[in-house]
């Protein structure tokens, strides 16, 4: 039995000869340091990608990429194909780990200084295998095809059409046509299908052949300066000297990585479910808050941040600046140091960048800048603001609702985040300011004197003048303390102005 | 590598045909040209010149949906002018023209009318001028509002507040045989219609300054 399997073996190794090939890579020398647990992203987010590559595969058997049937398809695959809806999950949440995953290993390899030579040409096919993640995340929304991908695409639309001269047409490309339909689904299934996961299957060949060639990383020493002079025989001694065979001594740890992130995928997919399909994909239905994935979660709160000035100079020119700069990173810093003990711009940079894309992505979830488009008509004012109100700030409070002021201003905890909160407005301004304020609007509030008759504004203005902690009087200007003043000299002084 | 002595089966083939045609190769090198050279050369040119032949055609392939913003637009009718009630403004929706049968819900587009006067509309498009969310339209307030980034617009479509760089975009419109139509068939954005323009606002004191052209959709 075994002589037989030894000789099937030796007929197919007589015919393929990759025994050799594969024990060079599998028994190669890397330094012993470099079979660290900091060294295993890399070899998750290939795993990640070969799930995605099989579960991609196994939805494609259902789904129907036509405008027409790929909600209904969705919709299939989570109610009525046994366990589609897990398929659906382990996809999503497959695609939400390798993006983070591609991420963390780029921060690691940086933060590692391993982009140094000689594995510049690894960086930057690296910074393209990232941007190619990204474009499957993208096209991969967009194939869910409701109302979140519809919009977003209409967002791409609008993006892509501040582009000078060429705008129009690259629309034209992007959408197939002149409208988002049909022809758009079929080219983003082509580019998350083909196009994009060939040039990734491409460019992670290339990635991993210049890992194998190049050798692993070496753990950075502070003082262990890159030469370009001197590295490579150092690097040769280091790993022949002080080596170790990467399979099993540094392989066993990136397996159980990629075994423990596969299986927090499968965990995750089984608890939360698929994402979507939300709303079906039809134009007319202006109901809907449309809201990008996770990770374009940042770039949403940066578009609504942005003054209106700076909107198309940034769209168009900071995505540039961005890859530009992580492409330069090995060639502006290809040697020195790589210890993160002796680069503090480098370690600040990295910093810098992780908490602004903390702090834009936590804002993106609960996106203060939006209206709430329903608080007027589903959050209640509450009771207190309204005992022992007059008619007129009754008629006031009316008039705050159904004017849709709740949408950006919230009371009691609840209504929009774009405008202040109001509990205490009266303390802030005088009602001469608020009266100003509500006609003419201003920074983010538009001007309501067209909107509302003289007596709404009145009343409206009356009820937020109620608006104050009953410790705490209302803010007048100096012509009325002078009033007050006059009126009762004794008690007004101590009250004090705005 | 170093291991290519351990291995008896590379040892049987590979050297030897390494090694024919290393010395191929060092009798007839790439400056010498030979019969064989001259050859290698013509294949490569006949291929480049049929590479270059089919990329027209393909390149004409992938640029098919590149066409003048006219060439989708048609004229289409949202119903009986007098239907809208005056001073008004009213959600309609409608069929793209540019369509095909597997578009599905998309071919539906919506639009808001405003009727101003008995004979006089403005047509929006719903997509917020800012990044194409679709605006919902308050007439409590008479504002328009958009979920995605808070831009908000007036009744007349001048931008209110938020990141709109300008006023909502608008469809141009005649009324034929009683019925409103309008000009329409492309997702309106800031390459097709009138760029940076804003709707013109009579008695508004928004932010109308670069003249009044229609944007149109």
């Amino acid at each position: 039995m075994k002589q037989t399997a030894k000789q099937v073996y030796d007929w197919f190794e007589r015919r393929l000869q990759v025994e050799g090939p594969i024990k060079d890579a599998v028994l190669h020398k890397v330094p012993r340091n470099t079979a660290s647990w900091w060294y295993v992203f890399g070899s998750a987010a290939f795993t990640l990608l070969m799930l995605q590559i099989v579960t991609g595969i196994l939805l494609a058997l259902v789904y129907v990429p036509s405008a027409a049937e790929a909600w209904n398809s969705l919709n299939v695959l989570n109610h009525q194909v046994p366990l589609g809806w897990f398929l659906r999950a382990v996809h999503g949440w497959g695609s939400n780990f390798m993006v983070a995953v591609v991420f963390i290993h780029m921060a690691q390899v940086f933060l590692f200084g391993a982009y140094k030579f000689p594995r510049e040409l690894t960086w930057t096919v690296g910074v393209f295998l990232l941007l190619m993640t990204l474009g499957m995340a993208f096209t991969g929304q967009v194939l869910r095809f409701d109302q979140d991908a519809y919009w977003g695409l209409g967002i791409g639309v609008f993006i892509l059409s501040r582009v000078p001269w060429m705008g129009g047409g690259l629309v034209h490309l992007l959408l197939g046509g002149p409208t988002i339909a049909g022809a758009t689904l079929s080219r983003f299934f082509a580019l998350h299908v083909f196009v994009i996961p060939g040039t990734l299957l491409v460019l992670v060949a290339m990635h991993v052949w210049m890992v194998l060639k190049l050798g692993i990383n070496e753990w950075p020493m502070p003082g262990r300066l890159v030469r370009k002079s001197t590295y490579t025989a150092e690097y040769n001694k280091l790993a022949h000297e002080d080596g170790i065979p990467f399979v099993p001594g540094a392989f066993w740890k990136d397996l159980i990585f990629s075994g423990a992130v596969l299986a927090a995928v499968a965990v995750c997919a089984a608890v939360f479910g698929p994402s979507g399909p939300g709303g079906q994909p039809d134009p007319s239905i202006t109901q809907t808050v449309p809201k990008p994935d996770f990770p374009f979660l940042w770039i949403y709160a940066v578009l609504s941040y942005l003054p209106p000035s700076m909107e198309t100079p940034f769209i168009l020119i900071a995505p540039i600046l961005m890859i530009a700069g992580l492409l330069a990173v090995p060639f502006v810093a290809g040697e020195g140091e790589k210890s993160w003990h002796r680069r503090p711009v480098a370690v600040l940079a990295l910093t810098s960048v992780a908490v602004a894309w903390a702090v834009f992505t936590h804002l993106a979830t609960y996106t203060p800048w939006s209206p709430h488009m329903s608080a007027w008509s589903g959050d209640p004012l509450p009771v207190q603001y309204l005992r022992d109100a007059t008619p007129l700030v009754r008629q006031g409070a009316v008039i705050f609702q159904a004017k849709q002021c709740r949408n950006c201003h919230s009371i009691g905890g609840l209504g929009g985040e774009r405008g202040p909160a109001l509990d205490a407005v009266a303390t802030r301004m005088t009602l001469d300011q608020i009266r100003y304020k509500v006609v003419t609007g201003g920074g983010n509030m538009p001007a309501y004197g067209k909107n509302l008759s003289p007596p709404e504004i009145e009343a409206l203005v009356s009820f937020l003048e109620t608006l104050h902690p009953a410790n705490e009087q209302p803010a007048i200007d100096a012509a009325q303390q002078a009033t007050q003043s006059n009126a009762a000299p004794a008690p007004a002084s101590g009250a004090g102005g705005p | 590598m170093s291991d290519q002595s351990d291995n008896p089966h590379k040892q049987s083939t590979g050297p030897d045909i390494e090694t024919a045609s290393r010395l191929a190769s060092d009798r007839e090198g790439p400056a010498i040209v030979s019969r064989r050279w001259l050859l290698l050369k013509a294949g490569i040119a006949l291929n480049g010149l049929v590479g270059l032949a089919l990329a027209v055609p393909i390149v004409r392939y992938l640029l098919a949906p590149v066409r003048k913003d006219d060439s989708y637009k048609s004229w289409i009718s949202l119903g009986a002018a007098d239907s809208f009630p005056v001073g008004e403004t009213r959600l309609v929706s409608f069929k793209n023209p540019w369509t095909q049968p597997w578009d599905g819900e998309t071919d539906n587009v919506a639009a808001y009318v405003r009727k101003e006067g008995a004979s006089q509309f403005t047509v929006f498009a719903i997509n917020c001028a800012h990044l194409g969310c679709p605006v919902r339209w308050f007439p409590q307030s008479q504002l328009f509002m958009c979920p995605c980034h808070g831009g908000v617009y007036y009744a007349d479509g001048s931008r209110a507040s938020g990141p709109p760089e300008r006023g909502l975009f608008t469809y141009d419109y005649k009324i034929a045989g009683g019925q409103l139509q309008i000009d329409a068939g492309q997702m309106p954005s800031l390459s097709n219609t009138a760029k940076l323009v804003n709707i013109p606002t009579p008695g508004q004191n928004g932010s109308a300054k670069d003249g009044d052209c229609p944007c149109r959709g």
